[in-house]
């Protein structure tokens, strides 16, 4: 008698240990990272000097929207187990060629669609070599970015830095303007996050990025045309891409093709990753980039602001990025009988 | 031949050499990888050595060379990653590590130079296994891991730099051996490249001999089936990145010892150079495949040409758009090889020759021919019947057990009153064909995929032999045997055998058909010498072998060719290969004593018309080859064959079928043993036994071969 209530006991002990550990792994990362946010940006509202002000806070919004609004376009991709590494060549080079033909005398509208055609045919073409070719999207991409930024600065552009050209105030409106107090460019992140979330669990399309991300075969099999389907996201990733440009370029006025070097693409990922996003594919939601992208916003604003140095920063952001995928690896542990071969 | 047309003579030398087969074998090798790579790398030196004045001058080679002795080692390191299976990103910052280590150590604390080069290679150790913890242990993903690595170690450096460049600007380290590596050579050649062809020597061996190498590119081939199989995973990928770090640390030192500059902007794009060397190199992406000889190839390619753009006065943009497009281009290429090389190869594998056979006997029952069917064999005794998967071969030893070789690689022997006990008498592991005793009982085999192998009386396997001399100037390797068919032992001892085919295994051998070229042989082991030799080449599917009653000749049959050669052995036409029997109605098989003084030979299918007249017609058959599917070929009759008796002079006796084929359709072997003859067959399920009348009711194979036990 005595020892079934010992079994009870610990059946129940087992029971309560287990649901407590469900309840854990169960909760989603991006609330995770929304709450540690909102932790963080207590203690920094607290203790950093200047930190809860009105035009910080602007300011912050200014400076991880275009970080936001290439994690949207990342997103869309990395759902569909891929990866999209040229993503700042797109935004460097096409904006600044845009820039360029707008200066140049073709027209606000003209020069803006024929960037945007640029950004999306570079799109379609590494979709192209993923899916129909069959080269892994980081190399392609990789590749990608690299031969359209030497394109670019070869035979395109005139050098390092392309002005915006005089009297466009719309050109500088994306970057600089405000909408009813809002900052412009919250507002195209909020929007762009707003139709990559309506896409990707509004229509079929979308529903089809998570099945083909979670398994490409089944997919395929089901009778998803999975070649469309992943030219397409890549298309809007770098059409994404390329108004994140615009409205870097609408912020200073100009576009350094120089951000190609920079550590900008780690920081897309950073955000994707860092809400949720895993890189093995179909898995998070635009919410995971909505949170990645306001943890690492206020650590960077409030770094920024306690005047700590830039290699500080980056080895802030490493090691905050590899604290998540380690947590990630521990609660969603790799199943080696299940993981597929390639898998980076 | 006489009666060969002009025409048959002409087709006849069209098909007798094949660049085609050439080629296909060619491109089976593991070697011809790397040769398109190479080429394009000679390409590209050539060009510019023609398109810029004063390109292959000393000065610029020099110059050259010590770039390419650093770059070479980060080559190497992220080759061996990637064999592995993963990436490192974070090479360009080890590197840049390296260099600012090095120098610190050597100019500011004035460090000896080998202790400095030691320290620096520990800490690149280190780095590598930061990336191999996290990485193999961890289990995270290598590009993420390795990227966020290379932000960290890349902050660090230049944190560093910020702290002690001023204090080390002004001071200056002093050594004979520092100033060697920097600028030293030997015969000319730079000291660096000396020592990266030292690592890339060791590397190689390490890598395709060593047992490590062998897990790393199992690890990258499948993961999965190398943990299956046991490979501790997690610690090679570890080692991996070790190695990588170790590597680039030391490409760090070299650059350390030319330059003495700790910029801050060192090796920053170096992992997408190496990146590209690699893939131009064709090391395969996803693993498993790759060399290090193909990473400095590669190598070569991506300094070169960046060399030449900028003597071109080509810089920045166009080298970036550069290196984008050859890596696009050459995973591109890698990428739909690799999925499709082997049907490329499968297309043009099979090469047809031209082959005539005589007119046909007539099999048909009513008729006089000694070759007439009957059903002699359909009410075969039926022994193991439903347990046993194709019995090629039969055999008996002096005490009257018998012994079949079936798909699993199982000896069976069967035992006791009426052959009722079956065991397992022993396991090969390969597919056991032919069989004998020899003079001390041991069973020898012919275990197709293997070789000769031989099990002794207690039951353990040995190996007798499974290579022979390599032709000169073949392109396949036909130092191994690949399908051993059968084979019988001469009163001296040695072992006389035939390998059917080397172009085809024991799953295709029906495939060689198609060819009807001579692309077996017969060999010989002597057991006492433990020499293996190749008595004859091209033979056309040369099967079963026997010794002559009198031990003077080999007997053997030529499947296809649907003959039987002898070949003297001893005696005064020693060395003489003559036609015993030619233009059989069937395809033969096994030959073996009977008791009579006479041979059993085992017909596997027969002739049909449609076979003679496809023969004559190379053409015809590479057309049906490369446009309608395998299944659909249309292959030689094995599907039905029987049994005859011949004498020594290669008369046909009598004929033992099984007409439709119901127990015996298509037979293999066959052995006499007192009174009985026992009926085998690659692909049925059972041996069977007739009754023969009027034979030696005492006779055993052994004992013919070796006498009446003593």
């Amino acid at each position: 008698m005595a020892d079934a209530v010992a079994i009870k006991d610990r059946g129940a002990a087992a029971v309560k240990k287990s649901e407590g550990k469900f309840s854990l792994s169960n909760l989603s990362q991006e609330t995770l990272v929304f709450a540690t946010t909102i932790v963080i940006f207590a203690a920094c509202a607290l203790f950093v000097n200047g930190f809860a002000t009105l035009p910080n806070i602007s300011t912050l919004a200014r400076s991880v929207s275009v970080l936001g609004i290439l994690g949207v376009g990342m997103t869309v991709v990395v759902i569909g187990r891929g990866l999209d590494l040229s993503q700042v060549a797109v935004l460097a080079i096409c904006a600044a060629w845009s820039l360029k033909l707008i200066g140049l005398g073709y027209g606000l509208a003209a020069g803006i669609a024929m960037g945007l055609g640029l950004a999306v045919a570079i799109g379609a073409f590494n979709g192209f070599a993923i899916s129909i070719i069959g080269i892994p999207a980081l190399f392609t991409t990789l590749a990608s970015g690299t031969l359209v930024y030497g394109v670019g600065r070869w035979l395109m552009l005139d050098g390092i830095i392309t002005y915006a050209p005089e009297n466009q105030p719309f050109l500088l409106a994306l970057g600089q303007g405000e909408l009813l107090g809002i900052p412009v460019p919250l507002v195209i992140f909020a929007v762009v996050a707003m139709i990559g979330h309506l896409i990707l669990s509004r229509t079929s399309a979308g529903r089809f990025v998570y099945a083909f991300g979670d398994n490409a075969e089944a997919a395929r099999l089901t009778g998803v045309s999975v070649r469309v389907l992943t030219i397409g996201q890549y298309a809007f990733s770098a059409a994404v891409a390329f108004l994140a440009g615009l409205v870097t370029a609408g912020s200073v006025a100009s576009i350094n093709t120089n951000v190609f070097s920079s550590s900008l693409i780690f920081d897309v990922l950073l955000i994707v990753v860092l809400g949720g996003v895993s890189l093995s594919g179909g898995r998070g939601s635009i919410a995971s980039v909505l949170a990645g992208t306001a943890l690492i916003g206020t650590l960077l604003n409030a770094m920024i602001l306690l005047d700590v140095q830039g290699d500080v920063q980056n080895i802030v952001k490493s090691v905050v990025l590899l604290g998540a995928i380690t947590l990630d690896r521990k609660l969603h542990p790799r199943d080696e009988e299940t993981a597929r071969q390639g898998d980076l | 031949m006489a009666d060969t047309s002009f025409r048959e003579t002409l087709i006849r030398l069209r098909y007798k050499w094949s660049f085609q087969q050439f080629i296909a074998e060619l491109l089976q090798k593991r070697w011809m990888e790397p040769v398109v790579p190479f080429t394009a790398a000679a390409l590209v030196v050539l060009a510019f050595a023609f398109l810029i004045p004063g390109y292959l001058t000393v000065g610029n080679i020099v110059s050259t060379g010590r770039q390419f002795g650093e770059f070479g080692f980060v080559a190497i390191a992220i080759a061996v990653v990637i064999i592995s299976g993963g990436i490192d990103l974070s090479v360009g910052s080890i590197f840049a590590m390296a260099n600012f280590i090095a120098l610190m150590l050597f100019n500011m604390y004035e460090v000896s130079a080998p202790v400095s080069i030691l320290v620096t290679l520990m800490a690149g150790a280190l780095m590598g296994a930061v990336n191999g913890i996290l990485i193999g242990y961890v289990g995270l993903g290598a590009f993420l891991t390795t990227l966020v690595t290379m932000l960290i170690f890349r902050a660090i450096l230049n944190l560093l730099i910020l702290r002690y460049s001023v204090e080390m600007a002004i001071s200056m380290g002093d050594s004979s051996v520092w100033d060697w590596l920097g600028g030293g050579s030997v015969l000319g050649v730079p000291a660096n490249i000396l020592i990266l062809a030292l690592v890339a020597i060791v590397g190689h061996i390490f890598l395709s001999r060593g047992r490590p190498g062998w897990y790393i590119a199992a690890i990258g081939a499948n993961r999965k089936a190398a943990r299956h199989a046991g490979i501790p995973v997690e610690r090679h990928l570890f080692l991996t990145y070790v190695i990588s770090g170790v590597l680039t640390a030391l490409g760090g030192v070299f650059y350390a010892a030319r330059l003495n500059s700790p910029s801050s902007d060192t090796g920053v794009g170096m992992e997408v150079l190496a990146l590209t060397a690699v893939v131009l190199g064709g090391v395969n992406l996803s693993g498993g495949r790759g060399s290090i000889g193909q990473s400095l190839i590669g190598a070569t390619i991506v300094l070169v040409l960046i060399n030449g753009l900028v003597r071109f006065g080509l810089v920045g943009g166009a080298t970036s758009a550069f290196l984008g497009f050859m890596m696009l281009l050459a995973v591109g290429i890698d990428v739909k090889w690799a999925r499709n090389r082997n049907k490329a190869i499968e297309k043009i594998y099979v090469v047809p020759t031209y082959f005539k056979l005589g007119k046909r006997h007539d099999i048909a029952p009513q008729s006089s021919s000694p070759y007439a069917l009957n059903n002699r064999l359909r009410d075969a005794e039926a022994i193991g019947l439903g347990k046993l998967d194709g019995p090629e071969d039969v055999i008996f030893d002096r005490d009257g057990n018998l012994y079949c070789g079936t798909r699993e690689g199982f000896i069976w022997r069967f035992s006791g009153k009426d052959l009722q006990t079956q065991e397992v008498f022993a396991r090969t592991g390969g597919r056991p064909l032919g069989m004998a005793f020899d003079r001390d009982g041991n069973l020898i085999i012919c275990v197709a995929g293997m070789g000769v192998y031989g099990v002794r009386p207690d039951r353990s396997v040995y190996k007798l032999t499974d290579e022979t001399t390599r032709t000169f100037g073949k392109v396949i390797d036909d130092s191994r045997l690949v399908l051993a068919d059968d084979l019988d032992i001469a009163p001296d001892g040695k072992i006389y055998f035939s390998e059917a085919t080397l172009r085809y295994t024991a799953h295709t051998w029906a495939t060689d058909a198609l060819e009807g070229r001579g692309n077996g042989r017969i060999i010989v082991f002597d057991p006492a010498t433990r020499k293996t030799r190749t008595l004859l080449q091209n033979q056309i599917f040369p099967n079963g072998v026997c010794v002559a009653h009198d031990g003077q000749s080999v007997l053997f049959a030529l499947t296809w060719a649907c003959r039987i050669e002898r070949y003297w052995i001893a005696g005064p036409k020693a060395g003489k290969l003559e036609t015993l029997i030619a233009d059989l109605p069937g395809m033969p098989d096994n030959i073996n004593r009977a008791s009579d003084g006479c041979y059993w030979l085992a017909l596997v299918g027969l002739r049909t018309p449609a076979y003679d007249l496809a023969m004559e017609d190379p053409g015809f058959r590479t057309r049906m080859i490369k446009r309608i599917p395998n299944d659909e070929w249309l292959y030689p009759n094995i599907n039905n064959g029987c049994v005859v008796k011949f004498d020594e002079h290669g008369t046909i006796l009598e004929t033992l079928g099984d007409i439709g084929g119901k127990s015996h359709p298509s037979v293999t072997s066959m052995r006499e043993e007192r009174g009985y003859l026992y009926i085998g067959g690659l692909s049925n399920d059972r041996i069977g036994r007739v009754k023969l009348s009027g034979v030696d009711e005492s006779w055993n194979g052994p004992a013919s071969y070796w006498g009446k036990r003593s």
